[in-house]
């Protein structure tokens, strides 16, 4: 028998106080775990271009080498015990929040599709009455031209899940994320 | 180019039914018109990366975090309650070992939050934050206060219900819930433009509890029983 999920609601102007003041995981990779250590600082604006200062973003991401830790994934029991790929946090007042991780590997085959390495993510705020998920890519890896979800996104809309490498910075990447209007992120329906 | 439709061999989960789940750009909700999105979501079949989740190890708990009466030296104000339920998932299976997070107003409506401008007392002996793992059969349960309704500036003379925020995470990442529990029989339901968001009634009473006699501690505390349902995987198809 099927029943009804319960509905969704907004995480409120207070979340902080339930989800990250105590809470938050920024620290997704610890020094030890293998891969390439970035760091990832995510900004959201809203339909007027300001910064959305009171939202909370969710990670989940494979190790270096595509594997999920969870009971359903394929070679799970592989998986770098120091990482469990998951991390989230509140944006700040310039609507901005970092996390320290790796790079995640290409995800392989074992499900019939192979993806390039990718961040799942899930966007709340005030307003946000359902939580809205994404992806981040990473701009100019090879894989991305092969990616079956990149591969949905209509070409002209693919920009807005990549993030680029701050130049100025090695080893630091930006992820904007535009919730309306002007160069909107794409946002899934899973 | 890969095909995300063929070959498939990972539980795909139930898509959410239209009407069941609130509107995103719902007009009587202020906010949510420069926060949701103007195209249409693009539809993505289920990969690995969407029917996992975190499921290890990501929430330590203290002894004293499924009962916010007893986190400071002194006892909250307010009307002592219960919460408990368990989390299932569409089909009906308990949801075990999951991590359920809530915060809420105290007793006069008030959060400890440094963006909360309503001139309601604070209460010195209430921070309002508590989480826990639901047991092998789903159950949870929380010893808390009633919270109070609280004013909002979406529109003149706005007050939301009494209500916990709930945050629970599931088996999957697209079963992760932040929902609000509400009270049976709350005068504001209909003047709530966040609880009239979900167009479906059936829905919409699935996030009011239930007053529960069982549940009821004699002399001491009143017992409301909420129990969640999240999105499960799809019975396993056959391989063709
Ligand atoms: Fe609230």
């Amino acid at each position: 028998m099927e029943h009804i999920p319960t509905p969704s609601s907004t995480v409120g102007p207070f979340l902080h106080l339930g989800l990250t003041e105590k809470h938050s995981i920024t620290h997704i990779a610890a020094p030890n775990v293998k891969g390439e250590h970035i760091i990832l600082r995510c900004r959201v604006f809203d339909a007027d271009g300001s910064p959305v200062n009171d939202a909370m973003i969710e990670l989940w991401q494979a190790d270096s080498e595509g594997r999920y830790r969870h009971p359903d994934a394929p070679r799970a029991n592989e998986c770098d015990p120091a990482f469990l790929g998951f991390g989230r946090t509140a944006t700040d007042e310039k609507g901005c929040c970092e996390f320290e991780t790796i790079k995640p590997g290409a995800v392989p085959a074992q499900d019939g599709i192979s993806q390039a390495p990718h961040i799942s993510l899930a966007i709340y705020s005030r307003g946000i009455l359902l939580q809205l998920y994404t992806r981040i890519y990473f701009a100019a890896d090879s894989a991305n031209e092969h990616d079956p979800v990149l591969a949905l996104v209509p070409k002209e809309r693919r920009s807005t899940l990549m993030a680029h490498p701050d130049s100025s910075r090695s080893g630091h990447w930006l992820f904007d994320i535009r919730l309306r209007g002007e160069n909107e992120t794409v946002f899934f329906d899973v | 180019m890969a095909d995300l439709k063929k070959n498939s061999t990972i539980p795909t989960y139930r898509r959410l039914q239209p009407g069941t789940q609130p509107t995103r750009l719902y007009e009587p909700y202020k906010s949510t018109r420069l926060r949701n999105p103007a195209q249409p979501l693009i539809y993505l079949p289920h990969t690995l990366s969407e029917i996992t989740g975190p499921v290890y190890g990501h929430s330590p708990i203290a002894e004293t975090d499924n009962d916010l009466t007893l986190q400071h030296t002194g006892e909250p104000l307010g009307e002592r309650i219960i919460v408990t339920g368990r989390v299932l998932d569409d089909s009906g299976r308990p949801v075990p070992n999951t991590l359920i997070e809530i915060w809420q107003a105290n007793s006069a409506g008030r959060y400890r939050h440094g963006c909360d401008q309503h001139p309601a007392p604070l209460d010195p002996n209430f921070s309002g934050a508590g989480r826990t793992l639901t047991g092998d059969d789903g159950t949870y349960r929380f010893v808390t206060i009633k919270p109070g309704a609280y004013p909002w500036l979406n529109h003149h003379n706005a007050w939301r219900p009494a209500h916990i925020h709930f945050s629970v995470f599931g088996r999957a990442f697209i079963s992760r819930l932040i929902t609000q529990m509400y009270f049976p029989g709350d005068p504001l339901f209909d003047h709530d433009p966040i609880f009239q968001s979900v167009p479906d009634e059936k829905a919409r009473q699935r996030m009011i509890s239930k007053f529960d006699l069982e549940t009821t501690q004699p002399q001491w505390a009143v017992g409301y029983r909420f129990d969640i349902v999240l999105r499960g995987p799809e019975a396993t198809p056959f391989e063709s």
